[in-house]
């Protein structure tokens, strides 16, 4: 299977989703 | 306000803080956005100008970008008074501020590993600074740009916690 990081635009779109899930983790823990 | 207040200390290390921070990170995304897309396109008797020249220099303001945005972003925390509430993810503090800042700092962090401890020492292989084999040096070419690819990626809620910190709370 290829790997999401070898292409560019997937990169920044999981960088997209990875901010909504810390954004939830902050406010689950705060 | 007084030249030498703290207050202008903190805006200093602060200020320090972006100007080193866009070093590393603008050189992170010319990695990632420009040159790294550019290499398969050019001709193969064009290609040491850029691993030769463009690529070392470039590594050389990227890495030390990266050394000089953690010191003075630890500095900054310290003077701020969270550097322990940020560490910890502001659990137990009641304080979103340190919860998100902490983020930033953590991952701004495994950013700063994957730098010094990842990218560079397989880069130098990549680049003939140090001896490797063709198929060494294959490897290291493929560790070093996801290493890279995996930055690009945690910049972007890297870039969220650290603006976020100082807009929201």
């Amino acid at each position: 299977m290829k790997n999401p990081l070898d292409s560019l635009g997937a990169t920044v779109f999981l960088g997209f989703v990875l901010t909504v899930v810390m954004v939830l983790l902050i406010h689950a823990i705060a | 306000m007084e030249i030498v207040s703290y207050e202008w200390w903190t805006f200093c290390f602060r200020w320090l803080h972006i100007i080193s921070g866009i070093m590393w990170i603008g050189h992170l995304w010319y990695f990632n956005f420009v040159q790294t897309p550019s290499m398969p396109k050019i001709p193969d008797e064009q290609k040491p100008a850029v691993t030769k020249f463009i690529a070392p220099t470039a590594l050389f303001w990227f890495r030390w970008g990266a050394m000089a945005t953690i010191v003075t972003g630890l500095i900054l925390a310290g003077l701020n008074g969270y550097l322990l509430n940020a560490i910890k993810l502001g659990i137990g503090d009641h304080n979103p501020r340190f919860t998100d800042i902490g983020f930033g700092m953590w991952l701004g962090a495994i950013m700063w590993f994957n730098v010094w401890f990842i990218i560079w020492p397989n880069q130098k292989k990549v680049l003939g600074f140090v001896p490797a084999e063709a198929a060494e040096k294959k490897r290291a070419g493929r560790i070093a740009g996801l290493a890279s690819r995996t930055n690009t990626m945690l910049s972007i809620p890297m870039l969220y916690a650290m603006a976020g910190a100082s807009h929201f709370f």
